[in-house]
């Protein structure tokens, strides 16, 4: 296990240079001069020569990548080109923002999709499952941008249940927090939940037709104990990987349910950034998200081995 | 005693029967139609015994041995009769199945790969039975299962119980699946092809904890296979299934000796026998196949490929009859049966 652990540790730390050299470069590929974006009236070549001066845009790139490795390895992400604020800091107000909005997202999927897929491939074939079937075809059709508009327009603006926009710490108020925040979660999470619906239910009735689920039932256990320890357990190795697969696509969706909900996170910083060629906030968020994808697919590695014994590397008897 | 003898004794004496079949049919609704795959079998186990059920891929024994315990898919429709000690257990309510399962009737099944689950220690699959049927506690449970391994020969028994499936082999597997049958002390054991995906030596290993079994606990079983061997290695009585009927239903020495259905001589003569066909003599193969069948034929269904039929075989259902033999627990249903065996001294019949 040790040995296994190590080596994708390595592969991480490779993945995660390289990502790092591809962000480096693509951010310098974008059309645009951040020195222009920042002259603002006064575009004198002078002036311009000093604010590249200023910001090291006048080095050389390999210098350039190697100061800004070495300063990253500090925690230092350099200073915001737009707003003369430490990146660290920036990321250290919008960062809980998208970390508790994603969190919350996934949870209320896996429990949804999970929950509506077993359901799906246990009642098959009877209303439960049209109505399941039904729903996660609207989750996966609907684009979210839309339906967090509906849910603005109906639940906040009509009914006045949730706030339509802003935002308020978790610490500072739990309770305001979470009725800021749900509603935003649950829009960004209906596409996943609806993914983990249709995973879940094709698994389950892949497992509910193997011949362990047979042997399960002929040793009289009840329903409820053949479908959760004998069936949706092997079932879940899909979903967990659709799971990790399937995050990516939940950041950049964080990125727009933020923007709609006006939620000051992750995504709305990335898009201020990437408007402003914001070169070390760019690189900041992008390596951010990479370093969260190695992560997760790490864990999900990780929970593998945990569901299925038969991926764990260690600890084979004879 | 012989087994032999020991199952004449019981046939003799026991005036009930742990298990009775009678008349029981099933079928399947399919997309294309119903599908008969049983038609009135009827089939008595008697205490300690081991029967053989004995028929080609589709014959319909499977598809008898699951609807034993109420086992078949919601698709199947099962008529008739099964009572274990009297209890009618088809259509009985499922908590009423649920008990029997496990506790009354054990299943073993044909791939031990498949048929556990791999995701599960072993020793957490046998003490779930227990857990369930015997209200154990899980270490209590655990302790058991750690005996029960070492029951049906499965060596350091106390490290094994802590594997999971893919760490044994098949025929460790499948005597972890015997282990887990016979936790609770079933009445009935029904063994589904328990040997067909093992190698020829495991395979011998497996029926010998079969019958120690039986010997010991005193275990009825119902052993399911296509493979003739088997049924000469550890059967008392045989029934010979074909379409989903019985056609030939006799104690395994007379059944070997003098099969009287035209299919069961054929089955017979598909099999190599060291000896008989120790020279260059071909093995005959029955032409045709199983068929398939929609609704069952008032006709013998073997007619299509039996070298004797004629057109009262394709005319009436010949019933299982003793068909004139000298032993009355020897029954066929053939209109033409093999010639009845010579009369002769059997020294093992009691």
């Amino acid at each position: 296990m040790a040995r296994y652990l190590l080596t994708r540790a390595w592969h991480s730390a490779l993945t995660l240079l390289l990502s790092t050299v591809v962000v480096f470069l693509g951010v310098r590929a974008l059309p645009g001069d951040p020195a222009l974006a920042l002259a603002g009236e006064d575009r004198s070549p002078e002036a311009l020569e000093a604010i590249r001066h200023h910001y090291g845009l006048d080095q050389p790139l390999p210098i350039q990548f190697g100061q800004y490795v070495a300063r990253v390895v500090q925690g230092d992400f350099g200073v915001s080109i737009r707003t003369g604020i430490p990146v660290s800091s920036m990321l250290g107000t919008a960062l809980p923002v998208t970390v508790e909005l994603s969190l919350l997202a996934i949870v209320l999927a896996a429990a949804l999709g999970v929950g509506a897929g077993v359901l799906a491939a246990v009642r098959r074939g009877r209303p439960a499952e049209w109505l399941a079937n039904g729903l996660a075809l609207i989750g996966l059709s609907v684009p979210h941008f839309w339906l967090g508009l509906l849910a603005i327009l109906y639940l906040s603006v009509a009914a006045g249940l949730f706030p339509a926009s802003g935002f308020v710490p978790l610490l500072q108020d739990p309770v305001g927090n979470l009725h800021h925040i749900v509603l935003p979660a649950v829009i960004l999470g209906t596409g996943l939940a609806a993914i983990i619906m249709r995973q879940t239910r094709s698994a389950m009735l892949e497992a509910l037709s193997s011949d362990h689920v047979r042997t399960a039932k002929a040793k009289g256990l009840r329903p409820r104990a053949v479908i959760t320890r004998h069936a949706l357990r092997n079932s879940l190795i899909v979903v967990v990987t659709i799971v990790g697969l399937q995050l990516g696509g939940l950041i950049s969706g964080a990125v727009v349910t933020e923007q709609i909900f006006g939620l000051p996170g992750f995504g709305k910083m990335t898009i201020d950034a990437v408007f402003q060629r914001d070169y070390p906030v760019i690189q900041a968020v992008v390596l951010l998200t990479a370093t969260a994808y190695i992560v997760i697919n790490f864990l999900v590695d990780l929970l593998y081995s945990v569901i299925d014994p038969r991926i764990r590397v260690t600890g084979e008897p004879a | 005693m012989t087994t032999v003898e020991r199952a004449a004794a019981s046939a003799a004496t026991s005036g009930s029967p742990v298990l009775a079949v009678r008349d029981l049919s099933v079928s399947f609704r399919t997309e294309s139609g119903t599908v008969s795959a049983v038609d009135r079998v009827s089939l008595d186990l008697a205490a300690g015994e081991i029967v053989g059920m004995v028929g080609e891929s589709g014959c319909g024994k499977s598809v008898t041995a699951m609807s034993i315990a109420g086992l078949l898919p919601d698709s199947a429709r099962v008529t008739g009769s099964v009572r274990l000690e009297g209890a009618e257990l088809v259509d009985a309510r499922e908590s009423v199945l649920r008990r029997v399962r496990g506790k009354e009737i054990a299943y073993i099944f044909q791939e031990p790969m498949t048929s556990l689950n791999p995701v599960l220690t072993v020793g957490r699959q046998i003490g779930e039975v227990l857990q369930v049927h015997e209200r154990m506690s899980r270490k209590a449970a655990r302790a058991r299962a750690v005996e029960l391994l070492s029951l049906v020969g499965i060596p350091s028994a106390a490290t094994r119980v802590d594997t999971y499936p893919h760490q044994l082999s098949g025929g460790m597997r499948q005597r972890v699946m015997i282990a887990m049958a016979v936790a609770c002390g079933p009445k009935v054991l029904v063994a589904d092809e328990p040997t067909t995906a093992l190698d020829v030596t495991v395979q011998a290993g497996i029926l010998q904890v079969l019958r120690d079994l039986r010997d010991r606990l005193g275990t009825t079983i119902l052993v399911i296979t296509h493979d003739l061997g088997v049924i000469a290695d550890i059967a008392d009585r045989v029934v010979v299934m074909y379409a989903g009927r019985v056609v030939e239903r006799a104690p395994v020495i007379d059944l070997f000796a003098q099969p009287r259905h035209r299919y069961t001589a054929g089955l017979l003569a598909a099999s190599p026998t060291p000896g008989r066909h120790a020279g260059t003599e071909r093995l005959q193969e029955i032409p045709g196949l199983v068929p398939v069948l929609s609704a069952q034929p008032d006709a013998c269904t073997f007619a299509d490929r039996c070298p004797a039929a004629d057109e009262r075989c394709r005319q009436a259902v010949p019933p299982l009859d003793a068909v004139g033999a000298a032993v009355t627990d020897h029954l066929a249903a053939c209109w033409h049966p093999c010639p009845a065996p010579r009369p002769q001294p059997q020294e093992t019949t009691g």
